[in-house]
């Protein structure tokens, strides 16, 4: 699970990358999109995965006896999902109004800020 | 009551930001709540600072629960200062965008967002676990991505694709570093982080995580090869946000690069000299960058990062001298790049151009508001007794004493070429005869502004011009914080145990 996990990663990281690395605008928001879960899923690989442990101390006990799956990664990947979701909607609506305003979707076009106004 | 100062300053820009929410549409309540609100937080952040500068290092934590299992806010005297410095750039660039800002703009909810990205920046300043920095990070560039769109002209447009694209990358980055540092020590607390790093044995991956938050916070320190977004995006909102932008968003990066590698990652070599070389390369690359601009506010934005180069020196070096250095300097620079975006806004009004080479003449027609002006320029440039000019002793005598030549040369071709950029907009702008420009239909020219607005647009240039003034006066009393402040962070221990108590 873990190997696989790590490989997708790669994946997403190199996908993403890629993507944003290409002319269209629409592909540089498929690439933030990739990276942003890409991170999610190193974050949870990172806490490392713990399969059937959950952290519920039992009644008897004051600590935990047995190892158990650290719950503030996935309260951080929660976070970080929720704040990237905010910030992927600006950007699809921001992509939407420039290419409306500036009426291309290539990256290169996009000159007006390097002219002597 | 008094507990609780240190989140009065972060509380009280989260309140003005919803209150002016519900004066949506009526723009004028909006000016007056946004400029007294901006007061009041002045004075909680100046009670703070006071309270930081007499009882030591304070701190609180989050719902109860203890350092390193909670989220911990901490107010050493860096922090403090820091947010201080917030709240006077805040107070003068709200009553300068009152003047400045078409009504257009101001219905779409200016204000509150402004004040959003206040409260992100108080925020980022005052926490002390790394997660929570990430959290007021993206606060922090999703206010600001509304406040560089708010408008919607065709250049604001392409200057935010490209600063939302490397901001949020940034992000990523900064986010992929702390999965890594997590997967290491299991904590996000950063005095935790501070003793348990020293400890772990694989010492290549704990350098991967300082590269990842190098690379994630130079790109939003703007540092060289990661700064062309600066450039390409902050000469296209209106000067007020441009202002707040020059003045604090380059700096929150820069305050963060200081916290993590005084506290968490210590004593890497490696790391120091990839800092210097940056530098270096910065100073560089910003001061010829700016010598070639025809925009004054692409000039101001290549000073940006030009002088951003200052403080990672002082980094880099990492003497207790050296961040002193770097930290006077940062307070200098938040005021006067302050000030400058806010200059270029008023001369914009006056002449409705910013390019250098159609203006003209302004000596002439306003030599009081000229003569304002120069000081500003001559503290940024460093003319003594201004502001600029003491940090760079420090970063000098500092350079000397730990034989970086490189940076001793950067510095000092770095001012020179500032003063060479500052000698060709004087020249250009204010000494040149008049350049007749066409007028503009509906464009609100200064000298058609009523005397409230001028009022408004001139006093927070006088304001920051003052502080200025008694930064580079009252030299000795900075140098003095300053050292209190590199002291604090060259002994991380007064930290640790400010944030966890032995019992």
């Amino acid at each position: 699970m873990e190997f696989l996990l790590a490989i997708m990663t790669g994946i997403l990281y190199a996908a993403g990358l890629y993507m944003m690395l290409r002319r269209s605008l629409v592909k540089l928001i498929i690439g933030l999109i990739m990276i942003s879960n890409g991170a999610n899923l190193l974050i949870f690989l990172l806490g490392r995965i713990t399969k059937g442990h959950p952290p519920i101390i039992k009644g008897s006990a004051e600590v935990f006896a047995d190892i158990y799956a650290d719950p503030v990664p996935q309260a951080l990947i929660l976070t970080a999902i929720v704040i990237s979701f905010g910030l992927q909607s600006f950007a699809i609506i921001l992509v939407k109004r420039a290419y409306k305003v500036v009426k291309t979707d290539d990256l290169d076009e996009m000159n007006t800020t390097d002219e002597e106004i | 009551m008094m507990q609780q100062l240190l989140l009065y300053p972060l509380l009280w820009q989260l309140f003005m930001s919803i209150a002016l929410m519900f004066a949506w549409q009526h723009i004028n309540i909006q000016r007056v709540m946004s400029i007294v609100g901006s007061a009041v937080g002045l004075v909680f952040s100046g009670m703070l600072f006071y309270k930081v500068l007499v009882y030591g290092t304070q701190t609180i934590q989050a719902g109860g629960w203890e350092a390193p299992f909670g989220i911990t806010f901490v107010a050493d005297t860096l922090s403090a200062t820091l947010v201080l410095l917030t709240s006077i750039a805040g107070l003068a660039v709200s009553s300068f965008s009152s003047a400045s800002i078409i009504p257009a703009r101001l219905r779409f909810g200016y204000f509150a967002i402004f004040h959003f990205l206040l409260l992100g920046l108080i925020g980022a300043f005052l926490t002390g676990d790394i997660f929570n920095l990430y959290v007021w990070f993206e606060i922090i560039i999703i206010s600001s991505f509304v406040l560089i769109t708010l408008g919607g002209e065709k250049a604001q447009i392409e200057g935010a694709v490209k600063y939302f694209t490397l901001n949020i990358l940034a992000s990523i980055i900064f986010l992929t570093a702390i999965a890594v540092l997590y997967g290491l020590a299991g904590s996000l607390n950063m005095a935790d982080l501070a003793v348990l790093i020293p400890k772990i044995e694989n010492r290549g991956l704990v350098k991967v995580a300082a590269i990842l938050f190098l690379i994630g916070f130079g790109i939003k320190s703007a540092v060289f090869p990661l700064y062309f977004w600066l450039p390409a995006s902050y000469h296209t909102p209106p000067s007020a946000v441009a202002a707040i932008f020059g003045g604090l968003l380059t700096k929150v990066g820069v305050y963060a690069l200081i916290r993590v590698f005084t506290l968490i990652f210590v004593g890497d070599v490696l790391l120091d000299e990839i800092l210097i070389v940056i530098a270096v390369l910065t100073l560089f690359s910003g001061g010829i960058g700016a010598l070639v601009q025809k925009n004054m506010r692409k000039v101001f934005s290549y000073l940006i990062i030009c002088h951003i180069g200052f403080m990672i020196a002082g980094l880099g070096m990492f003497t207790e001298l050296a961040i002193a250095g770097a930290i006077f300097y940062l307070i200098h620079d938040i005021v006067v790049k302050t000030n400058l975006f806010m200059i270029s806004g008023i001369i914009y009004r006056i002449k409705g151009s910013n390019n250098i080479k159609s203006l003209g003449g302004l000596y002439k027609e306003y030599p009081k508001l000229s003569l304002l002006m120069t000081i500003p320029f001559f503290s940024l440039i460093g003319i003594p007794p201004l502001s600029g000019f003491w940090p760079k002793i420090s970063l000098i005598v500092s350079s000397f004493n730990t034989q970086n030549y490189l940076v001793l040369g950067a510095v000092i071709f770095a001012s020179f070429l500032t003063l060479i950029v500052m000698a060709k907009l004087w020249s250009e702008v204010f000494w040149k005869n008049p350049v007749d420009l066409p007028k503009r239909e509906h464009f609100l020219y200064f000298n058609k502004m009523t005397t409230t607005r001028k009022l408004q647009m001139l006093l927070p240039i006088v304001f920051l011009t003052g502080v200025s003034l008694y930064i580079g006066f009252g030299a000795e009393s900075i140098q003095q914080l300053s050292t209190r402040i590199a002291g604090e962070l060259m002994n991380s221990q007064q930290y640790i145990e400010a944030v966890m108590p032995k019992s």
